[in-house]
């Protein structure tokens, strides 16, 4: 690793800078936050309400497509095919469209008028407002995160190790619990915890498709656009910190996995 | 046992030639060759990691080529070990062993008797990611043992341990083929093949160039790459006219002792036989040649002198005759050697 001396001045002003533009508005907000508006919010049952279902919403959703993304990522780093650029760069597409398009791709998908929608009627469920709909738009815009860590993840696994298992009468479906997912499990569990934080951020995709149940960041948009900043901003601050919260302690979960496989 | 016929494979621009090998149960069979040439390749199709384009597999008169891998009863021990990382040495040696109908006793048992066997029963409950290329060597070969292969297939499994390891691996592979494993083991070292093997096959370019009996192949290489591939130093392509006289390269003449008075063939000249001098020596050798030295090479117990009379022959000759005569590089010297230091191979 360089040492911070060999570090020119000006790349550390400008980094400093850069650092400064992500946390100053961040700061700002929580320190125009008193911490009675704070405990107000907090139990406003509206908000934690949204806070609940979008910490479960996300949570469930990037179980649900972790199912099929990680066989996806794994064909995807083992398999030799003519269009795997262009899978690779479908898989890449929510992230690069607006998200507002997204939503409403989604909600062309969902609604009552689709195939789907319709096959979910005769069952007597509308995704449309609903967190089932909530979900699939939340995972629309996500699932990159996973897919792109958990391909990285098997990539990195010795196709050799593979090979021995199989030579050792291992099954392919074996060799893959045994071998090819606990060693990619560090970039696995990466992406899933980035896909989960990515889906509780989501605004854009999800207000087109459910404004209720409201999920937090609509919430947010809600009285922002009813009350202003003041009424808005301490239920940033409480989801900010919450999602913090969250995140830290998952990164934690992760960082625990690792050193154990050490 | 173990059959290869006509096997064939494309592999971008590196290819395999109708390869052809047959092992008899038992066997330590070494397959030796440069980097590249496709020794691992082969072991890959034995194994079924790989399907050749072309060419057949036979295990016990069985066809197995389109066999599954996990069904062949062949296995395979990587250069590299392939020590599964995120298990212990005792999770990598049953890994075969689990989902099999047998006991955790008899699983136990296994386990440690092959732990033993390969000396790693002190290493069971530890990590493998700490532990020197000989441990993860043996617990690769452990791992392996337990399944009972039918014929064990060893890609370089000396290649990246020090010398002390060498030696106790190598003595742990001759007890593995004592107690009835068949071995085919790759290799482009011809010390091991000479140290280990029973029959040897030499592969180059993506073919077999010889095969047969170890001591055969060393003592009659079939070419000059062969002889030098299996260390064998001044081999010549001769021809012999004349009576008891090698002409090599239509240029020099040497004296040999040629009994069954073939009109050509190959030599071979012993370097311990070859003697080297500052001034022409008054001898009963018949060969007695000024020479050039190019190369002085200092090994663990003599030096081996590159010399040129026409054809580059390799002498070895001890550290106190090199003080002695003050040989030098890029110096002129006399090479003398008697007809009985030729050996004519047909």
């Amino acid at each position: 690793m360089n040492n911070s001396k060999n570090t020119p001045l000006i790349f550390t002003l400008l980094g400093g800078l850069i650092l400064v533009f992500i946390l100053g508005p961040l700061i700002g907000m929580f320190l125009e936050t008193t911490p009675l508006q704070l405990f107000e919010t907090a139990k406003d049952r509206e908000v934690t309400d949204s806070i609940w279902l979008t910490l479960r919403v996300s949570f469930l959703s990037t179980l649900f497509f972790a199912i099929g993304a990680i066989p996806l990522s794994y064909f995807l780093a083992r398999t030799k095919f003519r269009f795997k650029r262009l899978i690779n760069g479908i898989v890449d597409l929510p992230v690069i469209i607006p998200h507002s398009a997204a939503g409403i791709a989604i909600l062309g998908f969902i609604s009552r008028d689709s195939a789907l929608g319709q096959v979910a009627s005769s069952f007597g469920l509308n995704f449309v407002g609903h967190p089932i709909g909530i979900g699939l738009a939340m995972a629309f815009v996500s699932i990159p995160f996973l897919i792109n860590a958990a391909r990285d993840g098997f990539e990195n696994v010795p196709v050799r190790l593979e090979k021995t298992a199989l030579n050792l009468g291992a099954s392919p479906v074996r060799v893959f619990f045994t071998i090819s997912l606990p060693l990619a499990w560090k970039n696995i569990l990466s992406g899933l915890i980035m896909m989960f934080a990515r889906g509780l951020s989501e605004f854009g995709a999800v207000v087109i498709v459910a404004y209720h149940p409201m999920i937090t960041p609509v919430l947010i948009y809600e009285r922002f656009g009813a009350f202003g900043l003041k009424y808005a901003r301490p239920v940033s601050v409480v989801f900010i910190l919450v999602c913090l919260v969250f995140f830290v302690f998952l990164r934690t979960l992760s960082k625990d996995k690792n050193s154990s496989n050490a | 046992m173990l059959k290869l016929e006509n096997i064939s494979i494309q592999l971008g621009s590196f290819q395999l030639n109708d390869i052809n090998l047959e092992l008899e149960k038992g066997d330590y069979y070494v397959l030796l060759g440069k980097s590249g040439v496709g020794k691992t390749v082969l072991l890959e199709i034995i194994a079924g990691l790989i399907n050749p384009d072309k060419g057949r597999v036979f295990l016990n008169n069985e066809d197995i080529t389109e066999k599954k891998i996990q069904k062949r009863k062949v296995g395979i021990v990587f250069q590299d070990y392939s020590v599964f990382p995120h298990l212990t040495v005792k999770q990598n040696i049953e890994y075969s062993l689990k989902g099999k109908k047998i006991s955790k006793s008899e699983k136990d048992a296994l386990t440690n008797e092959y732990a033993e066997i390969t000396n790693v029963s002190h290493l069971l409950n530890r990590g493998t990611q700490n532990l020197s290329g000989g441990e993860l060597q043996r617990v690769a070969l452990a791992r392996m043992l337990v399944t009972k292969p039918e014929c064990l297939l060893l890609d370089e499994p000396l290649a990246s341990l020090d010398v002390q390891l060498k030696g106790d691996l190598r003595n742990l592979l001759r007890k593995i083929n004592q107690n009835g494993t068949t071995i085919l083991h790759v290799t482009h070292d011809y010390e091991e093949a000479i140290a280990l093997s029973k029959k040897v096959a030499v592969m180059h370019e993506g073919e077999i160039i010889q095969k047969g009996f170890t001591k055969e192949v060393f003592r009659q290489p079939a070419n000059k790459f062969v002889a030098n591939f299996t260390g064998i130093k001044n081999f010549f392509f001769a021809d012999f006219s004349s009576i008891n006289i090698a002409k090599i390269n239509n240029s020099i003449e040497i004296h040999v002792s040629n009994i069954d008075e073939i009109s050509n063939g190959k030599i071979i000249i012993c370097g311990e036989e070859i003697i080297l001098s500052q001034d022409k020596l008054e001898s009963s050798a018949t060969n007695n040649f000024k020479g050039h030295i190019k190369q002085i090479i200092p090994y663990l117990m003599n030096y081996e002198i590159i010399v040129d009379i026409g054809i580059v022959l390799s002498a070895v000759i001890s550290e106190e005759s090199l003080n002695k005569f003050s040989f030098k590089e890029n110096s002129e010297c006399w090479v003398s050697f008697k007809s009985s230091a030729i050996k004519i191979i047909h």
